[in-house]
C-alpha cells in the first residue's frame, strides 16, 4: 500500500513535469507494489482455497490488484505511463476505502460454495468500468485542452483522443459480460440463500441500474453514435452508479456481500 | 529620401484584422498604382501573407509617407476605420526598415522561426512590383538584398533545421486526436501553398487516403496525382465531409467555405466520431463558431501558432546567430544607401579623375626630356582643362538631377560609368578589383527571381556566399 501511495505521488508529479524520468520511478513503485500485492493475494488464496473476496476489504484489495494489473499490461504494451497517474490513485483510494470501511465484516456463510465466483466476476466488471471511467476523464481533459488551445505539459502527456475513446469502449465491452455474469450468479445465489432472485435492496437496484446503463451506453454507441465526448461523459456517470452499488454493499454492512 | 514600412503582423494584429487587409493578386496592380499615386511615394511594394500585411515604400518625406501609406491602407479597405487599424500598425524608417525586412526574409519575424515560405512570399511580392513597375533603384537593391540575406541566414545558421513549420503543427495536433494517421482520410480543400505543405506533412506521417477538391478541376487532378488521392468535384465536396477525418482548408476564398452547419451535419453523419479541421487560409475559410461543436476540432493559423510556440526555446540560440548576420548586412545596406547621396559620388568622381590625370601627366613627363617648368605647367594645365571640361557637364547634371525624382538613377549610373566602389565613396581608396565587382553586381542583377515558394537548395547554397555586397 505504501508502494502504491509512493507510486501515486510520483505519477502525479510526473504529470506536472516535462521529464520522462519520473515515470520510471513511478513505474518501479507500481511494479514493486504489484508484486508484493500478488504475493499476498496468492498466499491468501492458497490458504483459503479460493480467490480472497469474501470480505469488503478483500474485495477492494482484489479490485485494486486487477486495476493495477490492467494498467501495467497497458503500460507495457503501449508505453502509456500517463495512465498510471489516473489508475494508481484509484487503486490507492480503493485500498484506503477498504481499510476505513466498517471492520469485522464477516463475509458470509458459505451456504453456496461457489459464491466467490459471483464476487470475483462483479469485481472484474467493475474494474472494466473503472478503466472506462479513467479513460473518460482523460478524454474530457484532453478534449478541453484541445478546444481551449492550451498546449501544456498534461496535453503533451495525454494519449490521442481516439485511443482514449477505444480504451473506453473496450473496457466497457470487457466489463459488461463480467457484470452480467456477476449479476446472474448473484441472483442465483440469492435464490438459493434467500429464496428469491431479487430483494430490491439498494445494492441490487443500483447493480441493475448500472447494468441497464452500460447496456444502453454500448447500444447507443453502435446505433446513435454515443461515442467520443458523449461516451466519456456517460462512463463517468456510469461509474458513479457503480460507486453507489458499492455504497449499497457498505450500507448493508454485515449482510453478505454476495447477495448482489 | 527615406525607406519606410507600415504594416501589421501576427505579432501586432489578430487574424480577423489581417484577413481583412489582404489584397488578392488580381487587384494588386490597381492597388500598387493607387499607392504610387500618393505624392510622397516614389517606390512601393505590397507584402501580403497570412501572417503579415506590409507596405514598403521609398518616400520623399518620412512623415508624409507614413500618413499617406496609412491613408492608402484605410481607403483600400472600406470596411476598416482608421481607429481600428492604427493601434495594430507598426512604422519603421530607414535603418529600422532595412533591419525589419531582413529579419522578415530570414524568418526571424515569422510565427515559426526558420520556416521557408516567407522567402518565396517576399519574392512573389517583389515580382508583383516588377510586373507593375512600382520599384526603382533603391527598392530593387533593398528587396534583392533582403532575399539574399534570407538565403544566407538559412545556409549559415541552423534555424531552417528547426523549421517545424506551422503546417507541421497540424500533424502534431492530428496525432493528439488520432492514434494512427494511416487509417485516416484527409480532405484537402483548395490549392493554397500552406495547405499543400500541410498535406505533404500528413502524407509523410502515414496518411494513405487523400481527397482533393479545388474550384479549378484541372488543378485538383494535378494535386490528386501528387498525393495519390481522389478528386472530389468542388460543387458537392460538402457531401464528402463526413468521410474526412482531417480537413485541410486553404483556399483564397474571402468567405466561409465550410460553415458551422456543415460541420454540425458532418459530425452527425459520422456518429460523433471526432473530426479535425485545419484552416490555413487568410481570410479564414472555416466558420470559427465551428470550434464550439462537440467532437469537431477546428484550428486556425493563430491556434497553430500557439501550438508551435512550445518548443521554440532551442531555436533561440541559432536565432541569435541569425540576428548577428542580419545586423552585419544592415550595415552593408546602409553604407550602400549613403553612397547614393550625391556629394560622396561627386567627391569620389573628382578624386578618380584627379588620379587618372596625375598618372597620365607623370607618364608623359617621364618620357619627355628637358621639359622646362613652363612647358610642364602647360602640360598639366592641358590635362586639367580636358578633365574638368569633360567632368563639368556630368557633375552639374548629377548635382541638379540628384534632387529630382529619379536622382538615384543618375547617381547609380555615374558610379557604374566610372567604376566607383563603395569603399571609394567613403575612404577614397581605389577599388580592389573593379572588374570583378562589376561582374558580381551584374550577376546579382540578372539573377532570375523564382516565383516558386521555396528557393531550391542549390540556389540557396550558391547565393548564400556573402560576395555580392559591393556595387
Amino acid at each position: 500500500m505504501v508502494l502504491y501511495f509512493s507510486g501515486t505521488i510520483v505519477f502525479l508529479t510526473y504529470l506536472l513535469r516535462r521529464s520522462e524520468f519520473l515515470s520510471k520511478w513511478a513505474s518501479a513503485f507500481a511494479w514493486l507494489g504489484f508484486v508484493s500485492h500478488t504475493i499476498a493475494l496468492l498466499a491468501n488464496s492458497v490458504s483459503l482455497g479460493q480467490i480472497p473476496v469474501m470480505t469488503f476489504q478483500q474485495a477492494m484489495s482484489f479490485f485494486a490488484w486487477t486495476l493495477v494489473l490492467v494498467f501495467l499490461s497497458v503500460a507495457l504494451k503501449r508505453g502509456l505511463h500517463v495512465l498510471g497517474a489516473f489508475i494508481l490513485p484509484l487503486a490507492f483510494l480503493s485500498l484506503i476505502s477498504a481499510s476505513i470501511a466498517p471492520a469485522g465484516t464477516q463475509g458470509f456463510q458459505p451456504v453456496f460454495e461457489t459464491v466467490w465466483v459471483h464476487v470475483t466476476l462483479s469485481m472484474l466488471g467493475t474494474v472494466g468500468f473503472a478503466v472506462a471511467f479513467v479513460a473518460g476523464i482523460m478524454y474530457l481533459m484532453q478534449d478541453r485542452m484541445l478546444k481551449s488551445k492550451q498546449f501544456n505539459t498534461l496535453y503533451v502527456k495525454l494519449p490521442p483522443l481516439d485511443f482514449l475513446d477505444s480504451l473506453n469502449q473496450r473496457s466497457i465491452l470487457l466489463g459488461f459480460p463480467f457484470l452480467t455474469l456477476g449479476i446472474l450468479t448473484g441472483s442465483l445465489s440469492a435464490h438459493v440463500t434467500l429464496g428469491s432472485y431479487m430483494s430490491w435492496n439498494p445494492e441490487q437496484v443500483w447493480a441493475l441500474v448500472t447494468w441497464i446503463f452500460y447496456f444502453a451506453v454500448l447500444l447507443g454507441r453502435v446505433t446513435v453514435g454515443w461515442r467520443a465526448k458523449k461516451a466519456a461523459y456517460l462512463t463517468i456517470v456510469g461509474f458513479a452508479a457503480v460507486i453507489l452499488t458499492f455504497v449499497g454493499v457498505v450500507l448493508k454492512n454485515q449482510s453478505p456481500l454476495g447477495t448482489l | 529620401m527615406n525607406i519606410i514600412v507600415v504594416g501589421l503582423s501576427h505579432k501586432t494584429a489578430p487574424v480577423e484584422l489581417r484577413e481583412r487587409l489582404a489584397i488578392p493578386e488580381s487587384r494588386m496592380g490597381e492597388a500598387l498604382a493607387r499607392l504610387l499615386a500618393y505624392p510622397s511615394i516614389k517606390e512601393g511594394m505590397f507584402l501580403s501573407t497570412c501572417n503579415r500585411v506590409e507596405v514598403y515604400a521609398v518616400v520623399k518625406d518620412m512623415d508624409d509617407g507614413f500618413s499617406q501609406i496609412q491613408d492608402f491602407l484605410v481607403s483600400t479597405h472600406f470596411s476598416l476605420s482608421a481607429d481600428e487599424l492604427f493601434p495594430h500598425v507598426y512604422r519603421y524608417a530607414d535603418e529600422s526598415t532595412i533591419k525589419h525586412l531582413f529579419r522578415v526574409t530570414s524568418s526571424l519575424d515569422s510565427m515559426v522561426i526558420g520556416e521557408p515560405q516567407i522567402l518565396g512570399q517576399v519574392k512573389d511580392a517583389y515580382e508583383q512590383t516588377l510586373a507593375h513597375r512600382t520599384s526603382g533603384v533603391i527598392l530593387n537593391k533593398f528587396v534583392k538584398k533582403a532575399i539574399s540575406v534570407g538565403k544566407g541566414v538559412r545556409t549559415q545558421t541552423k534555424i531552417a533545421e528547426y523549421a517545424v513549420s506551422v503546417s507541421y503543427a497540424g500533424v502534431e495536433l492530428a496525432k493528439k486526436i488520432f492514434s494512427s494517421l494511416q487509417d485516416q482520410t484527409v480532405l484537402l480543400v483548395g490549392a493554397g501553398e500552406m495547405g499543400k505543405l500541410a498535406a505533404r506533412h500528413l502524407v509523410n506521417s502515414g496518411v494513405k487516403q487523400m481527397m482533393v477538391t479545388t474550384r479549378n478541376t484541372h488543378r485538383a487532378v494535378n494535386l490528386a496525382e501528387q498525393f495519390n488521392g481522389t478528386v472530389i468535384p468542388f460543387e458537392d465536396f460538402r457531401a464528402a465531409l463526413p468521410k474526412a477525418d482531417i480537413v485541410l482548408c486553404a483556399t483564397g476564398a474571402p468567405y466561409y467555405v465550410i460553415t458551422a452547419e456543415d460541420i454540425h451535419w458532418a459530425i452527425r453523419q459520422r456518429m460523433n466520431r471526432p473530426m479535425f479541421l485545419i484552416d490555413i487560409s487568410v481570410p479564414r475559410n472555416i466558420d470559427p463558431s465551428g470550434k464550439d461543436i462537440d467532437n469537431a476540432f477546428v484550428f486556425d493559423i493563430d491556434d497553430l501558432k500557439t501550438h508551435v510556440g512550445q518548443n521554440q526555446d532551442e531555436r533561440r540560440k541559432e536565432a541569435d546567430k541569425a540576428e548577428g548576420l542580419v545586423k552585419a548586412e544592415v550595415e552593408v545596406m546602409l553604407s550602400w544607401l549613403r553612397g547614393l547621396e550625391a556629394t560622396p559620388t561627386i567627391v569620389a568622381l573628382r578624386k578618380r579623375a584627379e588620379e587618372i590625370k596625375r598618372a597620365e601627366v607623370e607618364k608623359v613627363l617621364s618620357r619627355l626630356e628637358h621639359v622646362s617648368p613652363k612647358e610642364q605647367h602647360a602640360i598639366e594645365g592641358l590635362a586639367s582643362a580636358i578633365v574638368n571640361k569633360l567632368l563639368h557637364g556630368s557633375l552639374v547634371t548629377l548635382k541638379s538631377e540628384a534632387q529630382s525624382k529619379n536622382g538615384f538613377v543618375f547617381i547609380e549610373a555615374a558610379r557604374r560609368f566610372f567604376d566607383l566602389t563603395e569603399a571609394e565613396m567613403h575612404q577614397g581608396h581605389p577599388g580592389r578589383d573593379i572588374g570583378q565587382n562589376a561582374m558580381a553586381h551584374k550577376h546579382e542583377e540578372n539573377e532570375p527571381l523564382s516565383s516558386s515558394n521555396q528557393g531550391s537548395q542549390a540556389e540557396c547554397e550558391e547565393k548564400g556566399k556573402p560576395q555580392d555586397y559591393e556595387v
